[in-house]
């Protein structure tokens, strides 16, 4: 397995690295900080990755960074089979509502740079005979919540176009998965109270390596998750916007 | 990505604003007493986490209150996030990595490898930090000494700001001072320890009763020179002619063809479910363990044994510390010198039942040779340590056996403690003097101060 990870050094893009690690696989981290890239190169070195981890500078705020980490990942690898990207942004609604330019920010880093680099990473998975291209989006994209209004429309937003991408090219051997987290205990959430259905990274780890190996389309994480949406997928508009979730 | 800038990440932290919420949360350590009002803030970049906040806090196994914010603090940094490995050379052994890297996973990592940890304490869900910091010893303290004689360098994050590497060649007094410092020098951020090769990942094993404590510490010295490892359980509760009888646990890594196989992983683990109501750990519950136990073993036993029996048996279960009640319990360690004479554990033993005590678990052993670092807790004598269960009366029975220990020219280990008088712990080290000088040196102004050094040290 040839594997490029975009936001592996934090949360869960570290712990599906160092699953991917422990079984051997060859790797490339696509990220803005290369001393911290190096850092977790080393740490999955050690963890059993295969031969020399390599790193290559990305900025998921700046596209035009995209192609070219893509390409030297190619080079290091001697070609790639799978991509995962993990990196996102995250802030509360209140943070979002008061700050137009972190909005921006994270609407530009969660929806349009992310579908931007995968249309990247599609189209070199594609020209090499196709592959997995595995991204976490959000339950909170499931539907509009009083919480996560412009979170979640970011994530709805990838969501949309993950599943499109993937009914349209998986014929062609480009396989999409979509990792739709519930509450996870990260950095990212850190000061936030955690609901009892919150997942661990390790475990969304193991849910997410699981999906890549089988081809999942969809995959939420923790699995409970997947109950939980599809009863407030059916919940009636007039009983969303009295509810507080 | 940098650390959030904490205001915005926790409410009522030390600069909280008008309208942040009051704080609720709590905090405890692994005795589960004192609980303070606190809260636990985790990244992945320790360096940036540290500016704002200096005191760290690893796995949460000190008992006490070593791993708590002093009064008036809340946030305390959690290093558990900052687990990677920097460097492995599998040719010598040395092994740098972040400070949040747990045992376990050197365990999981390294013991397949042909690679441990030279010392363990008895659970391996501790931190490197929190090795560093506590400066821990196990089983084989009297051939290979505490963890600090094993640690190459550290990188510290001292109370000014500074990050500053330190090793027993540079910046020598802040490394050895943070060596078994209980944090209080600086954030631990990276540590490069030495890793121990070994023939193969299990243990050899002999058990053996021993009927008094008199013949329980010959039986320890004894094996000094032919068992790397040694400890043992003793029956606090027998008196007379019996007491202090015990099992003596002595060890050594197996060899290649004694191993059953490779390294088999780590297994599942059950867990309390509930908190045990207070009754369960009663005088009349341990005496018919302690009973129980000493009889299983009367036969002794030979066997290789997986390393995690060896070294851990308490962590087969989890949340184990259930077991004491709401109220927790606290941990007592203490260490009676060779200068107190042989009969010094009875007298302890005889100090500790005279006043009603009991403990569930007491684990005796034998130490070798004084660390270098300036608090670092054992010496060459008798080290006993008893789980104490938290009651009205324990404060007096912890007093008592501090006077005990204090009469033989013994001292207590920080890392279990949670209820020693000032004036008691201060008497009973006269390298206190010293390691204030140089915390004061590297912190000025007093920024790292846990709940434990503002009770023994005011600050």
């Amino acid at each position: 397995m040839k594997v490029i990870l975009v936001g592996a050094t934090k949360g869960i893009g570290r712990a599906v690295a160092r699953r991917l690690a422990s079984r051997g696989a060859s790797m490339s981290l696509l990220g803005r900080d290369k001393a911290e890239l190096e850092r977790s190169a080393r740490d999955l070195e050690a963890r059993g990755a295969a031969g020399r981890v390599v790193t290559a500078l990305c900025d998921m705020a700046d596209p035009d960074t995209f192609d070219a980490a893509l390409a030297s990942a190619d080079a290091d690898l001697d070609g790639f089979d799978t991509v995962v990207v993990t990196a996102a942004a995250f802030a509360t609604q209140e943070r979002l509502e008061a700050e137009p330019a972190l909005l921006r920010r994270l609407l530009d880093t969660n929806f349009t740079n992310t579908i931007l680099f995968c249309e990247a990473a599609r189209k070199s998975l594609l020209s090499h005979g196709g592959g997995t291209l595995c991204v976490v989006s959000s339950v909170a994209g499931e539907r509009g919540r009083k919480p996560v209004v412009l979170y979640g429309a970011s994530k709805a937003g990838l969501s949309a176009y993950l599943e499109g991408l993937d009914h349209k090219f998986r014929p062609q051997g480009l396989v999409t998965v979509c990792v739709k987290p519930g509450f996870v205990t990260t950095s990212m959430t850190e000061g936030l109270p955690a609901p009892p259905l919150a997942g661990t990274p390790e475990a969304v780890a193991a849910r997410i390596v699981r999906a890549i190996d089988r081809g999942t389309p969809v995959v939420y994480a923790p699995g409970i998750w997947a109950l939980v949406m599809f009863v407030i997928r059916l919940l009636p508009r007039t009983v969303m916007r009295r509810v507080g979730f | 990505m940098t650390a959030k800038p904490l205001a915005r990440r926790l409410p009522g932290s030390r600069s909280p604003s008008p309208d942040t919420p009051p704080l609720t949360s709590t905090l405890s350590g692994w005795g589960r007493a004192p609980v303070v009002p606190g809260v636990e803030i985790r990244d992945e970049d320790l360096r940036a986490l540290t500016k704002d906040i200096p005191l760290v806090r690893g796995l949460g196994r000190a008992y006490g209150d070593a791993a708590l914010p002093a009064p008036g603090d809340v946030a305390i940094a959690g290093s558990t996030r900052a687990d990677r490995i920097l460097s492995f050379d599998p040719t010598t052994g040395i092994l740098r990595a972040e400070a949040g890297l747990s045992l376990d996973t050197i365990c999981d990592l390294f013991l397949p490898r042909g690679f441990f940890t030279p010392i363990t304490p008895g659970t391996r869900f501790v931190t490197l930090g929190g090795m560093v910091a506590c400066d821990v010893h196990g089983k084989n303290h009297h051939v290979d000494g505490t963890f600090g004689r094993h640690v190459g360098a550290l990188t510290v994050r001292t109370g000014t700001g500074q990050i500053v590497t330190c090793s027993p060649d540079r910046h020598a007094d802040l490394f050895w001072a943070t060596i078994g410092g209980m944090g209080l020098t600086g954030a631990v951020l990276d540590v490069t320890v030495r890793l121990t090769p070994i023939p193969s990942p299990w243990i050899f094993e002999e058990r053996e009763c021993m009927s008094d404590i008199d013949t329980f510490v010959t039986a320890l010295k004894g094996a000094q020179a032919t068992w790397p490892m040694t400890a043992g359980w003793i029956d606090c509760l027998s008196g007379g002619r019996s007491m202090g009888r015990g099992v003596i646990l002595r060890g050594r890594w197996a060899t290649a063809a004694e191993a059953p196989g490779p390294f088999p992983g780590g297994y599942r683990r059950p867990s309390v479910p509930f908190d045990f109501p207070e009754f369960a750990l009663s005088r009349p519950t341990i005496r018919l363990f302690n009973d129980v136990f000493y009889l299983k073993h009367r036969r002794g036993s030979r066997r290789v044994v997986h390393p995690y029996t060896f070294f851990y048996p308490l962590d087969a279960i989890g949340r184990w510390t259930r077991m004491y009640g709401t109220r927790g319990f606290t941990q007592y360690q203490c260490v009676l010198p060779e200068a107190a004479g042989p009969d010094a554990p009875r007298r302890f033993l005889t100090a500790l039942t005279s006043r009603g005590g009991a403990s569930f678990l007491c684990v005796i052993k034998d130490c070798g040779a004084e660390g270098q670092g300036l608090l670092s807790f054992p010496r060459p004598g008798i080290s006993i340590a008893l789980d104490i269960p938290m009651r009205d009366h324990t404060q007096a029975l912890i007093d008592a056996l501090n006077e005990q220990v204090l009469r033989e020219g013994g001292r207590i280990y920080l890392a279990k403690d949670a209820l020693s008088r000032a004036e008691h712990y201060r008497a009973m080290d006269p390298r206190i003097g010293h390691f204030l000088d140089v915390r004061r040196h590297w912190d000025p102004d007093g920024r790292i101060r846990s709940a434990q050094s503002a009770r023994l040290f005011g600050w």
